[in-house]
């Protein structure tokens, strides 16, 4: 069938951010298919010049609203590297209680607020309100609470945490409220199996797609690797010194978007929840497991629209682990002690955490007053707009002869499959054009 | 008739919209006295029939102008939802380089000139740009605070933001000084209205819901003398969210 298609959806709805679809279709030919980024660009590496050591976080913090707490880790692992601060056991389990916090509470908006929509076939969660699915509606809700509580309790506020500091934490949470959190915790945990199980009468819904790339994110001997590991992808393996990020995320600039592009082997490669479950499966938590057979996923996934998937599964997966993190809290006995005592010097530091839409990198180099002098920082959103671009390449012919609202939804599904943060990914651009 | 309400956003990290999700079970409420017919984040539907917008954000280029003063003729009354709409906030930290200085350092030479999408000026908050009718201070707002406005609103009556400063509230909650600790606060001088917060969990204030329209200039200069610290210390901290309206008029 030879047709013509203008779709140009300004500000694609119910993503973080500003972006843009636009399909031009003449006598069944593409002439033109975007994914276009029209986010202000932000500027921040440039902001952070200048600024103390112990600053840093707080600025870079507000980079994203969503993943505040995922880039104030990548901002303190990078400044403790620089300045060569060992943090305390103590340190890293709550830490990795944090990131699981905010990885549940990304998640559980995404799949349940921004994506379950489509999947009812309504505009937004509002219309749930008073329906027969109202149930599920408080479900998603009751767990998002559940992820924003275990927030506020670990790092002092949901969105843009206070008590992550250089060196460790301003306050620790006590045992008790710790015992609490774990009970919430395990009641939460059969919470999100009545919720999978929704999603799962829906999940016909996703558009069945497929198109081979690779796939990059941290990976570690010791866990599924979210707050410590090494860069691994699909295609090649382990990086072995985390330093030479850039040999694996290689930046560039396209005249359509305010975000810049990346890739490595390929001509994209993505990250975030799939990626890493692509990566390291088989260190999910047991339920976890059961969640990602219960939708018959299983590495390496080709199919984007599985994101979802992914999310739904490492959200069990994080508090199966939280409930073992607190486990040995308690068993060690919380130490309120202070954050380990900090001394400017010259250094350069790179962090590197996975935040819930993949991995992020922040690499900084201090001056001997520790003043910043130089930032870059490598956003997870980046690394998928050039994969998001390709996957639209290979779909529209899929689905060309579908009516426009159709192809419309559907591309609109494929971008928020990968849960864009955009105006974290318009953070700055210093490359030049290619 | 439940009032009509709008959310828009501009340059943000989105975390102050993020914060009506995070109303949780609250939402139903918040819904049942308004009619939400706008809000990019969480839905597709879109209407430009509305009462109240409720703006996040910077203004940074010209087509968010175009863009922010069609929403100010639509709307009967305009509201600044977080620091990055009230008062520029961490946006305005570049704003002590000049903005042609800043887009070399980031762009070098790429050819960027007559595309509309890289046509940065010097960071804005919203009252530079449009009249803003009630301002919710805060980085992130703070949710009671947000629900106050809007019930108020919705009543037809004024909301109170309180116009003292944060030290109220955290000897309300009875804190040891952060000074006391050998941070450098700006409690004193930053208007209360968030629990005091940071303090509360041993971080010093960093000044995100503004300057007071009267600090008590002698109490801050006390301050500095008793605890060794200078005016420049100062004028540093203050950058983080109030880099001076004026310098770049």
């Amino acid at each position: 069938m030879s047709k013509d298609i203008n779709i140009d959806v300004e500000h694609v709805t119910r993503v973080e951010g500003h972006g843009n679809i636009v399909l031009n279709v003449k006598k069944g030919k593409i002439e033109k298919l975007q994914w276009q980024i029209s986010e202000a660009p932000r500027f921040f590496e440039a902001m952070v010049r200048g600024r103390k050591f112990n600053e840093l976080r707080t600025i870079t913090s507000r980079i994203c609203g969503i993943c505040s707490i995922g880039h104030s880790l990548a901002s303190l692992k990078a400044t403790e590297d620089a300045l060569d601060i060992q943090i305390t056991e103590q340190t890293g389990i709550l830490r990795r209680l944090a990131i699981n916090a905010e990885n549940m509470q990304s998640h559980i908006l995404h799949v349940g607020y921004l994506v379950a929509p489509d999947l009812f076939g309504i505009g937004s969660v509002f219309p749930l309100v008073g329906s027969k699915n109202q149930n599920a509606l408080l479900k998603i809700v009751k767990l998002h609470r559940l992820s924003n509580e275990m927030s506020d309790l670990i790092c002092g506020r949901t969105t843009h945490p206070i008590r992550l500091v250089v060196g460790g934490f301003s306050i620790t949470p006590t045992e008790i409220e710790l015992s609490k959190l774990k009970k919430n915790l395990e009641d939460g945990l059969k919470t999100t199996k009545e919720v999978a199980e929704v999603v799962k009468n829906v999940s016909g819904n996703f558009p069945d797609f497929e198109r081979e790339t690779e796939y990059i994110g941290l990976t570690s001997d010791e866990e599924y690797a979210l707050y410590d590991g090494d860069v691994a992808s699909t295609d090649t393996g382990r990086l072995s010194n985390y330093k030479d990020y850039r040999s694996y995320m290689n930046e560039f600039v396209v005249p359509f978007s305010t975000a810049k592009h990346a890739k490595h082997k390929r001509d994209s490669y993505m990250v975030g929840a799939l990626a890493r479950f692509n990566l390291n499966s088989k260190q999910l938590h047991p339920i976890a497991q059961d969640v990602a057979d219960m939708f018959n996923l299983r590495p390496i996934c080709y199919n984007p629209f599985m994101n979802n998937v992914a999310q739904l599964v490492e959200f069990v997966h994080n508090i199966e682990d939280s409930i073992k993190c607190i486990d040995r809290l308690i068993e060690y006995g919380i130490n309120q002690k202070k954050p380990v005592n900090v001394s400017p010097k010259a250094g350069h530091g790179v962090g590197i955490v996975e935040v819930p839409r993949g991995i992020l990198v922040h690499d900084y180099t201090y001056n001997n007053k520790g003043i910043c002098t130089k930032a870059n920082c490598i956003i997870p959103t980046n690394q998928n707009h050039a994969n998001i671009q390709n996957d639209m390449e290979k779909f529209v012919p899929q689905i060309i002869n579908k009516p426009d609202n159709e192809i419309e939804l559907n591309l609109e599904m494929l971008v928020r499959a990968y849960d864009p943060c955009i105006s974290c990914s318009t953070h700055y651009i210093d490359v030049k054009f290619v | 008739m439940k009032p009509k309400v709008a959310f828009f956003d501009f340059s943000s990290c989105e975390g102050c919209q993020l914060q009506i999700a995070n109303l949780e079970e609250e939402i139903l409420d918040l819904i049942s006295i308004v009619d939400v017919v706008s809000f990019r984040e969480v839905m597709k539907e879109h209407s430009d029939n509305y009462e109240i917008a409720f703006i996040e954000g910077s203004i940074m280029r010209p087509m968010d102008v175009t863009r922010l003063r069609n929403i100010r003729e639509n709307a009967k009354i305009l509201v600044a939802l977080g620091a990055c709409a009230t008062i520029g906030g961490i946006n305005k930290i570049r704003n002590q380089w000049p903005a042609d200085e800043v887009k070399k350092e980031v762009y070098g030479d790429a050819d960027i000139k007559d595309n509309r999408y890289f046509d940065a000026f010097q960071t804005k908050a919203i009252d530079e740009v449009v009249k803003v009718d009630y301002y919710i201070h805060g980085c992130p707002i703070n949710r009671d605070e947000f629900k106050h406005v809007v019930t108020s609103l919705a009543l037809g009556k004024e909301p109170i933001i309180p116009n003292y400063p944060v030290c109220v509230e955290c000897k309300k909650n009875e804190n040891i000084c952060m000074f006391e600790k050998g941070e450098f606060c700006l409690g004193p001088i930053t208007g209360a209205g968030c629990g005091a917060i940071c303090p509360t969990h041993r971080s010093a204030c960093d000044g995100c819901r503004g300057i007071i329209s009267k600090p008590e200039v002698e109490c801050v200069m006390d301050i500095l003398k008793r605890y060794d610290l200078t005016y420049e210390e100062l004028k540093s901290k203050s950058k983080l969210y109030n880099y001076s309206r004026e310098a770049n008029k």
